[in-house]
């Protein structure tokens, strides 16, 4: 029961952790700023570490656990060097 | 002696005294000439050691395996034949050291030309004592390489410089033919052995390849041997210092070609397409060569085209398809050499003490050098074929020869007599013209310097030589006899035909042309008189017949308007068109394997789909096409939603369990976006010219035939994964690398295992590659000058400095101060995390998910992070990253644990694993592929680190440098290189 009802509680999550990175796929695309557009990759990011997470206690595995690690800390480099880009209109200075 | 130290210190000697002399200071003439000459002479100590053992016939061998399956050896030998050669390139190039070391300017750097001739040196005799052909070949390019440099030598004069690269191009396709020729005859024959190869004549010479191996060969020997219509290099390439002259044109370079024909003599003379293609060169060059000297206004020409018709008269005696005919040539060979190179020498005395080498302004020089004089006197005797000199021996060899020729051709034996008089009646009227010119007649006036007779050791190796003719002229049997019977005997075994090496033979025919040919070049040249002295530079009626222009004019058109021309059909400045056409052959060659092999359905059932991967996959592709739609206009939004698709890819991985290339894929995702920030800002605007715009219909046609191969592209690609994807995989290697992972590699991850063991050559030599690339980028980028409408400050940051001017409170630099605030403090604290991670990553790569690639892009993040927050000056002011260093440390310690398994005794790049106990922590597994890993580490921070940062020092250049410390200065230079 417990098990089934785990199973279940996962398949779920992991769904509207789908569906949250589709809404922030799609605020990449409409925009309509730049701003918009970046803050989107970030919410992607995060939502595909929980998806990472959610994996792997699917699985029972814990090498997810670390590619969730390690999007965790280097996924907001790409999202520093893009909001640096737009703040300064350039990356390193 | 053993044979093992005679023949590979023979070879080496050389070599390594090129080394040396190449190192030594470049005003140190007198170490270089003695070092040169000490190794020239030992060499030819080295190689009278070898004559007991040659001189019965027998054979000084010695091979060291290299690769046994291929048939290839470095294998060395030494016979009679050989053994005379390599004399004659010792002995001549000890003489020749002696003569430069007093021809040679102390203003040149003299180290360099002795280094350059001993290599050469070197490479001759690998020529002469190869027991493989296709080392022999190797050895012949070496030579030609070397006579580039030599002849090229004095750098700083344009004739140097167009003489070496036209010997190096004639003279190097010639060995390129060569190559291939020995790559066919050693199909012929199943062996690139050189006594293989001599013991299957018949084979050879009845085999279908015959006629294009004899042909390719040819092409590499008569090019070197500067065989009409070859010829044109070898005047050009007097340009060169005259001891290289007197050394390369006399005994040595050109002589590799009539020495490789007289090698290959036993199995490949006795046809018909031998004796026309050889003989009608040898006769052609002989004619024509003599001719043309007898018209040359430079002495140093007049020697180089006699020099070119003795050559055609040994090839034609090779020709000839006879026994006797081939021991005159190996005669003629050594009489050449000596006379040769001591006319030079003479050439280069009369040049070195008065400043002039044109025959018109020299005369009477008898009377300042009367020394030099007769010694030039007795060699140019000898090489006009007088008797009692050793150029009337092999002459009248010669002579009997052209008369008792065999061919089925008629015409040409009443040719062939009369052919070989007249040439050598030339040769009579331009040794009288050489002689005559310098030394008789008035005193020189208005010459350069005043004419004296030269250093006494510089006239030293010339005395030898004209000794040398006098010596074999007047005695032959007594003194060259011997050695002459043992090199006939080696190159022609059992056959060797019964000869008489003496002065006089009687009166006979040969005498009588001898007589004839003495008379007629005498009154020749008095015949000429008048028109030699008006005369321009050349011959009559052949003047406008050129070889060197018409090979420059096949050059200009190869490397100018062949080249122009392909580029205006091909080339683009754009790269799409560029890209069009690679994806187009892409797609061409995709098509062409399924239309061979067909693509049907696999064998392995698809599974269902998930709900959640599915879901994942819209999103990332619609940001594929995002990507894709807005890549022309909004460069930045495609960027991002670039992110966005890697991504999705990298969720897949971890979807597939394939930990390893999701966290790869992650990491490089964000470094590349970095990268591509970094590019953004210099890219230039959009090509938008409206005048060039083309019709609407033009740009509609384009844009859909575009769209048609990308589309094409696409489905190909995909198809071609389902297909992949679909197909349960051969089982060979997986199973392989599965099962041996641990009991061989001693590590659990497989993945990794592979890269730093199994595979670890290939990893190694990516990772050069990697090193290479990211040297590439800097030394481009340093360099750099960006599009006029990209260097102008972004308009963010003079809107922010307005702003911070605007205020009398605050100085320029504080908004951004302000803003970065809280990244700054941040990723400060975050950095030894990141370190900290990459560590782990890498330590336990061998046996979980991780590695050393991936350590070294998460420490470079952890830099670039750094940079980007803090700005260069901040960074450099505190850490020091050197890139090259790190870079070259990890390329040392990857090879380095390679190369540390030769001295376990095992093959290069075994690896090695134990258990060791260490304190507190028991039982640790370590391998030596930990140390290899660690290499690959320090090279991806290295690389990843300079392209970044070179990229990223484009921003402070220039009028943006802002005024710093001068220790920011400092370490700013030490990170950068120089900028």
């Amino acid at each position: 029961m417990t098990a089934a009802l785990l199973g279940w509680s996962i398949l779920v999550a992991q769904l509207f952790l789908g569906l949250g990175m589709g809404c922030a796929a799609f605020r990449l695309m409409r925009g309509p700023r730049a701003q918009d557009r970046v803050l989107g990759l970030d919410t992607m990011y995060v939502n595909a570490t929980m998806l990472l997470l959610t994996f792997g206690i699917r699985t029972g595995s814990t090498h997810y656990f670390e590619a969730a690690l390690v999007i965790a800390l280097l996924g907001f480099v790409a999202t520093a060097a893009l909001a640096k880009f737009l703040m300064r209109g350039e990356v390193i200075e | 002696m053993p044979d093992a130290l005679i023949l590979l210190s023979s070879i080496a000697l050389p070599f390594l005294g090129a080394i040396v002399a190449g190192l030594l200071p470049t005003h140190a003439r007198n170490a270089a000439a003695w070092l040169a000459g000490a190794i020239a002479l030992s060499m030819l100590a080295f190689v009278w050691a070898a004559y007991p053992t040659v001189a019965d016939g027998g054979v000084v061998r010695h091979a060291i395996p290299w690769m046994p399956a291929l048939g290839l050896d470095f294998s060395l030998r030494m016979d009679g034949f050989a053994w005379l050669f390599a004399g004659l390139v010792s002995g001549v190039g000890a003489l020749v050291v002696l003569y430069a070391r007093y021809y040679m300017s102390a203003e040149d750097p003299v180290p360099r030309f002795f280094a350059f001739l001993l290599a050469f040196m070197g490479a001759m005799t690998g020529v002469v004592l190869s027991g493989n052909l296709v080392q022999l070949a190797f050895f012949w390019e070496l030579t030609s390489l070397f006579s580039f440099l030599l002849i090229g030598y004095w750098h700083h004069t344009a004739a140097a410089r167009e003489g070496a690269r036209m010997a190096l191009t004639v003279t190097a396709t010639g060995g390129l033919c060569l190559f291939a020729g020995v790559l066919v005859l050693g199909h012929i024959v199943g062996s690139y052995d050189l006594d293989v190869v001599l013991a299957s004549g018949e084979r050879i010479r009845s085999h279908a390849l015959y006629l294009p191996a004899l042909i390719l060969i040819l092409l590499g020997a008569l090019t070197k041997s500067a065989q009409f219509p070859f010829h044109f290099w070898l005047p050009q390439a007097m340009a060169a210092p005259t001891p290289v002259s007197a050394y390369l044109h006399s005994a040595t370079l050109v002589k590799a070609g009539v020495f490789l024909m007289a090698r290959l003599w036993p199995v490949m003379a006795g046809t018909e397409a031998w004796f026309w293609i050889v003989g009608t060169a040898g006769v052609a060059t002989l004619l024509l060569g003599a001719y043309v000297a007898i018209f040359q206004l430079d002495l140093k020409g007049l020697l180089a085209y006699s020099t070119i018709s003795h050559l055609g008269l040994i090839t034609l005696l090779l020709g000839l398809n006879s026994e006797l005919a081939m021991v005159a040539a190996i005669f003629h060979i050594l009489n050449h050499a000596t006379f040769k190179a001591s006319l030079f020498m003479a050439v280069g005395i009369i040049d070195h003490e008065t400043g002039t080498r044109d025959i018109r302004r020299l005369s009477g020089l008898n009377r300042s050098m009367p020394f030099t004089a007769r010694l030039a006197l007795v060699a140019a005797a000898a090489m006009a074929g007088v008797p009692l000199l050793n150029g009337f021996l092999s002459k009248e060899m010669f002579f009997a020869e052209a008369l008792s020729a065999q061919t089925s051709q008629l015409f040409l034996l009443q040719i062939l007599p009369l052919a070989a008089t007249a040439a050598s009646a030339f040769s009579v009227a331009y040794s009288l013209r050489f002689i005559h010119g310098a030394f008789f007649g008035p005193d020189p006036t208005d010459l350069p310097r005043t004419p004296h007779e030269p250093p006494a050791w510089m006239r030293f190796p010339v005395e030898i030589l004209v000794l040398a003719c006098i010596i074999v002229g007047i005695l032959p049997a007594a003194t060259v006899g011997p050695f002459l019977d043992m090199a006939a005997h080696a190159a022609l075994g059992a056959a060797t035909p019964d000869y008489s090496l003496a002065v006089w033979h009687g009166f006979s025919l040969p005498l009588l042309m001898s007589f004839i040919a003495l008379t007629a070049g005498v009154a020749l040249y008095i015949g000429l008189q008048k028109q030699l002295r008006s005369a321009p530079d050349g011959p009559p009626m052949l003047r406008s017949f050129d070889g060197r222009r018409m090979f420059e004019r096949a050059m200009v058109f190869l490397s100018w308007r062949l080249a122009r021309t392909l580029e205006r059909l091909l080339g683009t400045r754009r790269l799409q068109p560029q890209l069009r056409l690679l994806v187009c052959v892409a797609i061409l060659a995709g098509a062409i394997a399924v239309q061979v092999r067909g693509l049907g359905p696999g064998n392995v059932m698809p599974s269902g789909i998930d709900p959640v991967l599915a879901l994942v996959w819209v999103g990332g592709a619609a940001c594929a096409f995002g990507a894709a739609w807005l890549a022309k206009f909004h460069r930045l939004a495609a960027l991002i939603l670039l992110g966005g698709t890697g991504l999705v890819t990298c969720v897949t991985f971890v979807w597939f369990s394939a930990p390893d290339l999701a966290l790869t894929q992650l990491l490089v995702e964000v470094v590349t976006t970095i990268l591509l920030l970094l590019g953004l800002r210099w890219l230039p605007k959009r090509i938008d010219n409206p005048a060039t715009r083309q019709a609407e219909v033009v740009t509609l046609t384009r844009r859909l035939r575009d769209l048609t191969i990308a589309i094409s592209a696409g489905a190909g690609m995909a198809g071609l994964a389902y297909g992949v994807m679909t197909r349960s995989p051969p089982e060979l290697l997986a199973q392989h690398f599965l099962a041996r992972a641990y009991t061989e590699g001693g590590g659990t991850n497989v993945v990794n295992v592979i890269l730093v063991d199994f595979r670890g050559f290939d990893t190694l030599g990516e990772i050069t590659v990697l090193a290479a690339v990211a040297l590439v980028a800097y030394a481009l980028l340093r360099r750099f000058r960006p599009a006029p409408d990209s260097v102008e400050i972004p308009e963010q940051q003079r809107d922010q400095s307005a702003y911070d001017e605007a205020r009398p409170d605050r100085s320029e630099g504080d908004t951004v101060a302000d803003w970065l605030l809280v990244p700054s403090v941040l990723t400060r604290l975050l950095f030894p995390v990141i370190i900290l991670v990459a560590a782990y990553l890498l330590l336990r790569g061998h046996d979980q998910p991780g590695g050393g690639f991936v350590a070294g892009l998460t420490a470079s993040i952890a830099i670039i992070l750094q940079y980007m927050i803090g700005g260069t000056h901040w960074v450099e002011d505190r850490l020091r990253v050197p890139p090259l260093r790190w870079m070259g440390v990890g390329l040392l310690l990857a090879a380095g644990t390679g190369l540390a398994a030769w001295f376990f005794g095992r093959p290069f790049m075994t690896s090695y694993f134990s258990y060791l106990g260490l304190p507190l922590l028991g039982e640790v597994p370590t391998a030596s592929a930990l140390v290899f890993d660690i290499g690959v580490f320090a090279l991806v921070v290295g690389a990843t680190v300079l392209i970044l940062i070179a990229l990223a020092h484009q921003s402070v250049r220039g009028q943006r440098a802002v005024p710093r410390s001068s220790e920011g200065r400092a370490a700013a230079t030490r990170v950068a290189g120089d900028d």
